[in-house]
């Protein structure tokens, strides 16, 4: 099995398996203009988040994450001028990381056209920096990979995602760091993960993240969806049944940490590797951006309905173990993992197909997703007045 | 069936009322004949044994959550006779009915 990928190195050491200029909107009002700036630029990518420009603080460090992270070369911030969340603040956080890091406010140079024209010229000159950086020869103990499924099926529980978690031990014995988010799949599966708990606290920091959730889930007289329609008509019947079969995609290897995605802070996955728990949500292009902002350069997503996404930051790879899905869906899937159910493949011999996938990926194969030109990007900002109700102390 | 505790087994494929079906572990091992009450679909569950109201479901080896009714053996199981332990499900919103 090839353990080493080709990638980019950044100034911090970290490495990237993508070469993107990042062309970062602070707010929505100004996404049009950030559009503008990175059409026609090799390598650009315009981003945005669309909780206005007095966004709580997960938002910012989900953009400075994102900034942070080892795909991105280079990043440009657009603000209006006006936004509390200014573009100097942001921007002298991501510089943090030694990349080329600059910014504009559309006021101050005079609207549309003069932003434009300087925000290209600004892009034109990263490109120079960073456009002829050529991919060397990494181990993977430098990759931080995510997981996370969605539109799930009993498939998934079945067949995916234990092919995934066997990718996620060979990630985590060979260095590598893996990573899953959403703390509401996971209630009702709070044994399972608590037992692999590397010490007392980060048990007890477990039963916490998914505690909080579920009082978030459970304010009297407000129904909440914890299954969408198509899991119940997939077969799913419980939030209990989902989050047990959720939770295999995250292998059996020892759970490191619990990392904080709150509004005082964003951690990022420890260099040294193993196998981390973010809190956050469980809702996919949220997720992604925050796996993104904690490090992640690649995502494997595990679907047994479908789903047509992929991230402006990081490749998603697309695993399904519904052979009906992966038949009607085969331009968006990248693994078939239904071989398991019609007894054809082992667990593990597609968890070793996954891994192989994502040393492709890494090294620079395009994903389905990427193929396609999905660059879904959204932030989650969890409320914090919700939380202050409920009595729950952000940690 | 998943775990050696179920009492519950997922369809691998479409079942309709009255087939007998083989209930197999994860090792492929046979552990029991059914028949089946009513239609399964792919991937949806079915009863291996009886389940009274009030009772565990287990799945995985883990409650998934209890009968809200009797379950008898070969009975489709989902969201009809089955509650949460932990959040209800809104379940009008997953009614295909008007």
């Amino acid at each position: 099995m090839i353990t080493t990928f080709r990638g980019y190195e950044r100034p911090d050491g970290s490495v990237g398996v993508r070469n993107h200029i990042v062309v970062m909107a602070v707010a929505d009002c100004v996404e049009p203009v950030a559009r503008i700036i990175a059409d026609g630029v090799e390598g650009a990518v315009a981003i945005s988040q669309y909780h206005g420009c007095i966004a709580g603080e997960m938002v910012a460090n989900t953009l400075i994450g994102v900034g942070k992270n080892p795909n991105v070369a280079a990043v440009l911030l657009v603000g209006m001028g006006c936004e509390s969340m200014a573009v100097d603040s942001l921007g002298n956080a991501i510089r943090e990381s030694r990349k080329p890091t600059d910014w504009i406010s559309i006021q101050e140079l005079g609207g549309t056209s003069n932003a434009v024209t300087e925000g290209k010229r600004i892009l034109r000159a990263m490109l120079e920096k960073v456009g002829g950086l050529k991919r060397e020869e990494f181990g993977v103990s430098k990759l931080v990979v995510g997981v996370k499924c969605g539109a799930s099926d009993t498939t998934s529980g079945l067949a995916a995602n234990p092919a995934v978690g066997a990718t996620a031990d060979m990630l985590v014995d060979a260095g590598g760091a893996v990573l899953m988010s959403e703390p509401e799949e996971a209630i009702g599966a709070e044994e399972p993960l608590a037992k692999r708990a590397i010490s007392e606290e980060v048990r007890k920091r477990i039963y916490r993240m998914i505690g909080d959730e579920e009082k978030r889930c459970s304010v009297p007289g407000v129904q909440t969806e914890l299954l969408c329609r198509g899991n119940v008509e997939g077969g799913l019947t419980t939030i209990e049944e989902k989050s047990l079969g959720a939770i295999y995609k995250s292998g059996s290897r020892p759970i490191k940490g619990v990392l904080e995605n709150s509004n005082r802070l964003l951690e990022r996955v420890p260099k040294e590797g193993g196998f981390y728990l973010q809190d956050g949500t469980h809702l996919e292009p949220m997720t992604m951006s925050s796996m993104a902002a904690a490090g992640a350069q690649i995502i494997v997503f595990i679907t047994g309905r479908g789903g047509t996404f992929g991230h402006a930051i990081v490749p998603l790879i697309k695993v399904t173990g519904n052979s009906d899905t992966y038949l009607r869906m085969k331009d968006d899937m990248d693994i078939n993992a239904s071989t398991i159910i019609e007894g054809q493949e082992s667990v593990e011999a597609v968890g070793r197909r996954i891994f192989s996938e994502i040393i492709e990926v890494a090294s620079g194969k395009r994903t389905r997703g990427e193929v396609l030109g999905y660059d879904n990007f959204s932030v989650f900002q969890r409320d914090p007045r919700l939380d202050a109700l409920l009595g729950i102390s952000q940690s | 069936m998943i775990d050696a505790k179920d009492n519950v087994a997922t369809a691998l494929t479409s079942i309709q009322s009255g087939d007998m079906v083989m209930v197999v572990s994860s090792s492929q091992k046979k552990v029991c004949e059914i028949k089946i009450t009513r239609a399964v679909p792919f991937g949806h569950k079915l009863a291996i044994a009886a389940i009274r109201k009030g009772d565990k479901v287990i799945k995985y080896g883990e409650p998934i959550g209890h009968a809200s009714r009797d379950i008898g053996p070969g009975d489709y199981v989902h969201i009809d006779n089955v509650n949460s332990n932990r959040i209800q499900l809104p379940k009008a919103w997953y009614s295909k009915e008007p």
